[in-house]
């Protein structure tokens, strides 16, 4: 089943290559039919999940590859995995549905989109260690040649930036997992085992080399400060539904990685590593957000505010590494934090990428001083940015707040310094989405906006899923929180 | 005698009699008749050595000068194969020359010398491959008479190889003097307690000597002009052929000195470090596409040479040696093959919006260059892993990392090409070279994405493959 729903979009994707007569109308039916059979089967997936198991994977399928490298096609999901390939598949099937413009070609970039989310999913499912790797590579040239092709300013720098960027980041992964790989004995991929076993306990120098190549690697996609560089551009050049997947998607890919790999692989080093890790999340926190806060770019602004939330996650992965046994509690409550930062930051940055994308398609524009008043023409598209925006900065009651709260607990009470400033980014935050709010809607209306048309009906029913999620994880989280604790538990070791 | 051992070698050699002969009477317009030949002689030489392999032990035989190991006959049918597919190339390209007849008698030989460096258990055996191989090669990349390119290309070629030949020749010689025989078998139990001047001296010379032939530095000049100026199918066949001989030939001299006394381990991965990073520094703003290829496939040598100082430290190495020159030779062999489909076409901006045009032409291109990238899953990808693996557990981490951060800069050359070649348009219709040579181009393509997906039958051969002595 989850083999299915890595199959079915990829198969989509070859039909719309193949299928030359099909115009841009059908495929982009085909696309949207094709990233529904994998929503669908997520929820399959959810209701067959067990979240009371002491098994940390579930609904296992395995298939022998290289066997003599210990290679195999191994799916499974945990809770996190559960819940960021749910993420992917309804944010796949909402930027595929989503109005954009495919500069006369849109059979290859639906085709694309699909690719992409085929490996994307197959990342977050994968239980082999080397089809991690895979994925997480072909989810760069998936992303390539979306900027490149669909991309606006100057589209081919900024997507070679990103690739550059990013591959090395990924080859600096794969020398980790090398590493890792061959202290396993015998030879194995398969991540269970791995876990399980923890085959670079004890091993002083060599560990701690191991765990800076992840460490490292998976920070340049989060993206961490200083290995941030590529992102900004990145999400400006890009169309917006596929800055959406960007946003929502790939940069869960980093933290999704270091909780599935340094985390869970190589804990006793992590826990060295933790209060390191920690300081550079802080620093990513407030960072981000200054910078946010200067930028005049729409897609900028949100571009940085990504790199403040994944900063918050990081750092409940850092505090839920740590070396602090008798704040057991606090660290599952840290981890739990992260993954739903990560699956809240999806649904919000992903909501307002699209947005972002559809005052492109009115005015090619994102610059913030060339708007004002729009609360009077669009109506519906203010109130869908000002949900969006206020979930971003963390208001009680939205999906943000129910992430940053658990982060902060767990954090106050394992590196209380660390929590304090990162306390900070919440202010600033709060300062750019309403400056922000305030630029784009209220205010005096220049002249050439008068006629600027509201949401049409595809773009309020897409943002609106999209919200009422955000407003349900906010009220009533229980039914996330519930499949990922079990996850936290088990992997932070509370029984 | 045991003509068995060598049937696959006497095979290629009669083959290349019986091609000279045939098209000494054979009318100009039909001179093609030489590559059917050459094709059955390339199958034939194939089966039989595929039964040697599955028949016969892992062995030497000639009195201890020829080995019938793994890695011999695995180099010994990647030439054969690369053969095929250059001779499949050729027709078309050569249809207006009315002697080409020859070139296929030649590309035979050639190959028979590669094939004899890769099995050579002796060191006046492997000068003999060598000297083989070169002096048909020389001929192959002058092969257009009245090209000045073409004949630049060859001029180089010889100048570097002539050079380059006496080094081997002198380390050949030393080795020689400090073990009392040419014999490998012999060499390796008499080398220890020799002097360590002598041998590393030794290292070095037939080093530089076997350089030239799998174009690495200090003797890769000739690359870049081959792949440029030859005629393309031998450039293909010349970046391919004598490199998988000469890698195993190496690998093959160097294990045989003692590692205490000798630092050929860390000689063998400078020369690694140091080739893939000349290869992808040229490469970076080449705007001629064979040239880029020819800096390309430089590097890629530099990647393959990786697996030489772990021989013997880690299991992996010689499988990840010859799974990494294998879908090398695809790759290069796929990319020439778009090249000469293209009639040749050489200058960066000619490969613009090639993809709206020739979409299939395109996709090997991109599926070639990718492979040389290591973009999973294709060949080049699986091959990159092994030899990282190997590399990582010999002890050789940093030169892991060296390969790696090279990878990085590779691909901003690589998709020089590949970008505009997919985004662009272009007004202009490209005319294409059909039948076997689209044949030869699908299949090496198809072989790049193959050898990636279904890995384990090659790594079950690989990991029974010995090096003898």
């Amino acid at each position: 089943m989850l083999t299915a729903s890595i199959v079915v979009p990829f198969a989509g994707a070859v039909l719309l290559v193949a299928a030359r007569r099909l115009d841009g109308r059908t495929a982009r039916w085909v696309a949207v039919a094709a990233t529904a059979v994998p929503l669908v089967l997520m929820v399959v997936a959810w209701v067959r999940y067990d979240t009371s198991s002491t098994a940390l994977f579930q609904l296992n399928e395995r298939a022998p590859w290289i066997p003599s490298l210990g290679v195999g096609w191994r799916v499974g999901v945990d809770g996190i995995a559960l819940a960021l390939a749910s993420l992917t598949a309804l944010l796949f099937c909402a930027a595929v549905a989503y109005p954009v413009d495919t500069k006369g070609q849109p059979r290859h970039y639906y085709a694309w989109m699909l690719f992409l989310e085929s490996v994307s999913l197959g990342l977050f499912l994968t239980t082999d260690l080397l089809l991690f790797y895979v994925f997480f590579d072909l989810s760069l040239v998936g992303m390539y040649f979306l900027i490149a092709r669909w991309g606006h300013g100057q589209p081919r720098v900024t997507a070679l930036k990103f690739f550059l960027y990013t591959l090395a980041g990924s080859l600096v992964m794969l020398l980790g997992i090398l590493g890792l790989y061959l202290e396993t004995d015998p030879l194995t991929f398969d991540m269970a085992t791995i876990i399980r076993t923890q085959p670079l306990a004890g091993a002083g120098l060599r560990a701690g080399m191991v765990l800076l190549a992840l460490i490292v690697g998976l920070a340049v996609k989060t993206p961490l400060v200083p290995v941030h560089t590529w992102l900004p551009p990145a999400h400006v050049d890009a169309p917006g539904p596929v800055s959406a997947i960007l946003a929502g998607v790939l940069l869960k890919m980093g933290t999704f990685g270091l909780i599935r790999i340094p985390l869970a692989m190589l804990s006793d080093t992590f826990a060295d590593w933790a209060f390191l890790l920690a300081i550079v999340a802080t620093i990513s926190i407030v960072y981000g957000a200054l910078v946010a806060l200067g930028q005049t770019n729409l897609k900028a602004r949100i571009a940085y505010t990504s790199i403040n939330h994944m900063g918050y996650a990081v750092l409940g992965i850092a505090v839920a590494g740590a070396m602090a046994a008798d704040h057991a509690d606090a660290r599952r409550l840290a981890l739990t934090g992260a993954t739903v930062e990560m699956v809240a930051h999806g649904l919000i940055t992903g909501a307002l990428f699209l947005i972002a994308g559809s005052f492109w398609q009115r005015t090619q524009d994102y610059d913030l001083d060339h708007y004002g008043g729009l609360a009077q023409p669009a109506r519906t598209l203010t109130f869908a940015t000002t949900i969006a925006a206020f979930a971003s900065l963390g208001l009680p009651g939205l999906a943000g707040f129910v992430a940053e709260v658990q982060i902060f607990i767990g954090t106050f009470a394992v590196y209380p310094a660390a929590a304090a400033v990162a306390l900070l980014g919440l202010l600033i935050t709060a300062a750019l989405f309403l400056q922000m709010l305030q630029k784009l809607f209220f205010g005096e209306l220049p002249p050439e906006h008068h006629q600027f048309p509201d949401l049409a009906r595809s773009e309020t029913a897409i943002l609106g899923v999209l919200i009422a999620l955000i407003v349900l994880i906010g009220v009533y989280p229980r039914w996330l929180l519930d499949l990922i604790d079990g996850t936290s538990r088990l992997l932070v070791g509370t029984g | 005698m045991d003509i068995g051992g060598i049937a696959g070698e006497l095979t290629v050699v009669a083959g290349a009699a019986v091609v000279l002969v045939v098209v000494l009477f054979v009318r100009r317009d039909r001179q093609w008749v030489g590559a059917p030949i050459a094709l059955a002689t390339c199958g034939i030489a194939v089966a039989l050595i595929a039964i040697r392999l599955a028949t016969r032990p892992q062995e030497l035989t000639w009195h201890g000068a020829w080995a019938l190991d793994g890695a011999a006959g695995w180099a010994e049918l990647v030439i054969l194969a690369t053969t095929a597919i250059t001779v499949a190339l050729s027709p078309q390209w050569f249809a207006t020359d009315a002697r080409h007849g020859e070139w296929y008698a030649l590309l035979l030989l050639s190959a028979a010398g590669a094939m004899t460096m890769a099995s050579a258990a002796d060191s006046l055996e492997l000068l003999l491959g060598v000297l083989l191989s070169s002096t048909t090669g020389y001929v192959l990349a002058a092969y257009h008479r009245r090209s000045a390119l073409s004949v630049e290309a060859g001029a180089k070629y010889f100048l570097v190889g002539a050079l380059t030949n006496t080094f081997l020749l002198a380390g050949v010689a030393l080795l020689f003097g400090a073990a009392g025989t040419t014999l490998y078998d012999r060499t390796a139990t008499s080398l220890p307690g020799a002097s360590t001047v002598t041998l590393t001296a030794a290292a070095v010379l037939v080093t530089i000597g076997l350089a030239f032939k799998l174009g690495a530095v200090p003797a890769h000049t000739w690359v870049p002009d081959v792949a440029q100026g030859a005629p393309a199918p031998a450039a293909a066949f010349l970046t391919v052929a004598p490199k998988v001989g000469a890698i195993v030939a190496l690998a093959r001299i160097l294990s045989l000195l003692p590692d205490t006394s000798v630092g050929w381990r860390p000689l063998a991965a400078g020369a690694a470090a140091l080739t893939m990073t000349v290869g992808n520094l040229s490469a970076l703003w080449q705007d001629d596409v064979r040239r880029l290829l020819g800096w390309s496939s430089v590097s890629q040598v530099g990647y393959a040479l990786m697996a030489i100082p772990v021989l013997g430290r880690s299991p992996q190495a010689l499988p990840a040696l010859l799974f990494f020159i294998t879908a090398y030779a695809a790759g290069q062999l796929a990319a020439f093959g778009v090249v000469v489909q293209l009639r040749g076409r050489t200058s960066l901006e000619d490969y613009h919006g090639l993809a709206r045009r020739r979409p299939w032409i395109a996709a090997a291109l991109i599926v070639a260059l990718l492979s040389f990238v290591g973009i999973p899953p294709l060949a080049g990808f699986t091959g990159k892993l092994l030899l990282f693996t190997a590399t990582i557990d010999g002890g050789y981490a940093w030169l892991a990392a060296v390969a790696a951060l090279n990878t990085v800069v590779s691909l901003f050359y690589y998709l020089r090409i590949i970008t505009p070649l997919t985004l662009d348009q272009t007004p202009k219709a490209v005319p294409v070279l059909r039948r076997s040579t689209a044949t030869a181009t699908s299949l090496a393509t198809v072989l790049i994405i193959a050898l990636g997906l279904a890995a384990q039958p090659l790594l079950d051969a690989g990991q029974n493959a010995r090096l003898l002595p």
